[in-house]
């Protein structure tokens, strides 16, 4: 088993990539900074684990998905 | 389920039509009321010559059933429905459809415009836009 990180849109391109695999990792924010070598988070960062929404202290267990996203803007045209 | 992402244009009337013909039953509701998004061509002062919607294949859909869950426990609802697009769309093509049935007017009012502001606070939707000179994410909505 593994951990699995994915990032979307604008995090995707600023990361690199869309997907990483990973050994282990405590917590989401640790996960994190394995999937990006040390990127550092932007502060508007919205966290999923198995997609649901959770906090970057939230656990990360074995099997997991975990996912990084900006704010959403779906719904009609936005600014 | 009450809720779709589609990869392809939609007609919001037809959707509309169809699904209260699958799924409600007549004589039983006496309000309909619906929200449609569509693009516009311009955005903060610039021309938006296209869009590329993005989503999160699983808990985009999730959250929108979530929303519509909520709803229906939140108010007297017969039923309701949200489609959603993804893709590269163009100016006036439909982005989003709510729809809310009930017996009475307040509920299916209310009920709409929490589906629509919910959906564009939580379910996982990114907008990039397309301008004359390259692209740009959109950040974040506008007020409602």
């Amino acid at each position: 088993m593994s951990i699995t990180v994915k990032f979307f849109a604008r995090l995707r391109e600023q990361v690199g990539k869309g997907d990483a695999s990973l050994d282990t990792a405590d917590n989401v924010q640790s996960a994190w900074d394995q999937a990006t070598d040390g990127m550092s988070m932007p502060s508007n960062t919205l966290c999923a684990i198995n997609m649901e929404y959770v906090d970057a202290q939230a656990n990360v267990n074995d099997g997991d998905e975990v996912a990084f996203f900006p704010p959403v803007t779906g719904g009609s045209h936005a600014q | 389920m009450p809720s779709e992402i589609r990869t392809e244009a939609f007609d919001p009337w037809q959707e509309t039509q169809q699904y209260q013909q699958n799924h409600l039953t007549n004589g039983k509701y006496g309000a309909t009321a619906s929200f449609v998004g569509t693009m516009r061509d311009f955005n903060q002062g610039d021309d938006v010559t296209s869009m590329t919607l993005e989503h999160y294949p699983g808990m985009t859909e999730s959250y929108l059933n979530k929303i519509c869950d909520e709803a229906k426990a939140r108010w007297d609802l017969l039923d309701c429905l949200i489609v959603h697009r993804v893709g590269e769309i163009f100016p006036n093509d439909p982005i989003v459809l709510t729809v809310v049935w009930s017996a009475h007017r307040k509920e299916s009012f209310e009920a709409c415009r929490y589906l629509m502001e919910e959906l564009k606070s939580r379910a996982p939707f990114w907008k990039k836009e397309g301008l004359s000179e390259g692209h740009r994410w959109v950040d974040k909505n506008t007020p409602g």
